[in-house]
């Protein structure tokens, strides 16, 4: 027993402790400074209701969780089903669809910042392909920053997915497709019907897995974009780190994590529920 | 049959080496412009005019990346190391005493694996700052630690519960302590699961971004993450400079994948198997 002692301490003085007294402090006035603060009821809930800032920052944080979510698996999937087949290069493959993963997400961001700048990279190679239509200043315009961030997130994260889904494929028995095979399915039967329900576990814990991880999203946004152009592409967390260490508004800022911590805890657990149920079937 | 090399398959391996050539582009981009001159204005993934390897003089002078490195290397390592010493000891009582707190216990620190961070951001700086420990690498240590908690407990506590409990009891019967029995016999049999937790939190430790740059910036401190958003601010418009701090800075968690590439692929994927 005493031995799991340091865990509890530790854990419970960094998570467990602070985010007790967070979901408090979220119903009070409180300054940042004080140990206990007076209770001020919804009050801060309703000023992030009336905030048009603070809801385009929910708004933002759930698109941009969707938006990667579906757009990492579903392109992580069809790269794991690809270098699953008997390929030469089926080692390097992985290998360059992976790296990506381990780059440190600040650098990763910057580098994308200079490709996607006005006179940077992807708007040369669109001028020359004569899409000129199409140029334009990706990070700098309300319309087309965060779908730009979310270019990046899917960008960086597609191995995670990738290689989830490839360590259920491999544990497919192969009688089973070829069955299917000899019994006249085509590739897409094949994998409506015999691969994806075999896979439903790693469905569950890739898709769980991103949209904690878009619905927390800070580092790519904040490089990227900063939150802006005036507040357009701000997430929840770029809106708790501004009000709580850059203006002073902690309450506002502890009372937004609350709205951030229910919003990933309902997600997570219907998500959970939902897919599991599916899997059991 | 299935794995049969066909032409249906050279087609998609073809297919899919133009991707990886694609997909690759951005760090193409990133080594092509770290090595250019300043005053070469040719396009980000165009190969062309003066070269220099001045810009990593510039980057590693101005950009102070040697002490960067040092603070994220000694941050990382210690974040390392505690994780897997406090996390393994607290996983055997977790997975092998009877009882109901450790079934407990492990929803405690599982709950952890949900409550998203933001939620302990601002008390919990607070608290640091009125300990002293903002501004010193010992808040992010701890802050690392803590939050690796859930995951590292989550993994070795499964991992210890399939191994056979034989050797344990056996060693017990002949008088061996509890610690004794965790230290000599369940350490050497949980060293894979380990070294996927220390591999996973090393990768994590290094990229980690938010919370440097809450406590450490502006102290002695500062990680290379943090170090290189404010050389960013510094230096706008010097691009090969800021690449060049971007490529040094690559550097060892690249050479980590290329020598660690089976163990984090394994990791990633093995991790979440449940």
């Amino acid at each position: 027993m005493w031995m799991a002692i340091p865990a509890i301490a530790v854990y419970s003085f960094v998570v467990i402790i602070p985010s007790i007294r967070g979901s408090i402090f979220a119903f009070t006035s409180w300054n940042g400074l004080t140990l206990t603060a007076p209770w001020v009821g919804f009050k801060n809930f309703q000023q992030i209701f009336a905030d048009p800032i603070a809801m385009g920052a929910i708004r933002n944080t759930i698109l941009l969780a969707v938006v990667v979510t579906v757009a990492q698996n579903v392109l992580g999937l069809l790269a794991a089903l690809g270098v699953n087949r008997p390929l030469r290069t089926r080692s390097a493959l992985r290998m360059a669809f992976f790296l990506p993963v381990v780059l440190t997400p600040v650098i990763a961001g910057y580098i994308w910042s200079y490709l996607l700048a006005p006179d940077g990279a992807v708007n040369e190679a669109l001028r020359s392909a004569g899409l000129t239509a199409l140029d334009h200043d990706w990070l700098g315009e309300k319309r087309t920053a965060l779908w730009s961030v979310c270019v990046e997130i899917v960008w960086q994260y597609l191995g995670i997915s990738m290689v989830i889904f490839l360590a259920a494929l491999q544990g497919i028995p192969r009688e089973l497709t070829e069955a299917a095979m000899v019994d006249g399915a085509n590739l897409f039967q094949r994998f409506m019907r015999v691969t994806l329900p075999l896979i439903n576990g790693a469905v569950v814990i890739n898709t769980v897995l991103s949209v904690i991880a878009g619905l927390g999203q800070f580092d790519q946004v904040y490089v990227m974009t900063g939150g802006g152009p005036a507040e357009s592409s701000a997430t929840l967390s770029i809106a708790i780190v501004k009000n709580g260490f850059q203006s002073g508004h902690y309450a506002f800022g502890t009372a937004m994590s609350v709205i951030a911590a229910v919003i990933i805890g309902v997600v997570a657990a219907t998500q959970y529920f939902v897919l599991s149920r599916r899997v059991s079937q | 049959m299935i794995d049969r090399y066909r032409t249906q398959t050279l087609v998609l391996e073809i297919a899919l080496i133009a991707s990886a050539v694609l997909y690759l582009i951005p760090v193409f981009g990133l080594l092509n412009v770290a090595f250019k001159d300043r005053r070469n204005t040719t396009s980000a993934l165009t190969i062309g005019g003066q070269y220099t390897l001045g810009n990593f003089r510039d980057a590693w002078v101005q950009g102070r990346l040697g002490p960067a490195l040092l603070s994220s290397v000694v941050i990382t390592l210690a974040v390392v190391g505690l994780i897997v010493v406090i996390g393994a000891m607290a996983s055997y009582p977790i997975a092998r005493a009877t009882g109901h707190w450790p079934r407990w216990l492990f929803y405690f620190f599982a709950a952890g694996l949900i409550i998203p961070g933001q939620l302990a951001l601002l008390p919990l700086f607070q608290t640091m700052a009125q300990l002293g420990l903002t501004g010193t690498i010992w808040g992010v240590i701890l802050n690392g630690v803590g939050g690796g908690m859930p995951f590292t407990i989550f993994l070795c506590t499964t991992f210890i519960r399939q191994l056979p409990r034989d050797y344990e009891e056996a060693a017990l019967l002949d008088g061996c302590t509890p610690f004794g029995a965790f230290w000599r016999i369940v350490v050497p049999l949980i060293v894979p699961v380990l070294a996927t937790v220390g591999a996973l939190s090393a990768v994590a430790m290094w990229n980690s971004f938010l919370i440097p740059l809450l406590y450490l910036t502006g102290s002695d401190f500062e990680t290379v993450p943090v170090r290189i958003n404010l050389f960013f601010g510094e230096y706008a418009s010097n691009w090969p400079a800021i690449f060049a701090a971007l490529a040094i800075s690559s550097i060892p968690v690249m050479a980590a994948y290329f020598a660690l590439q089976k163990q984090l692929v394994r990791g990633f994927s093995g991790s979440v198997k449940v």
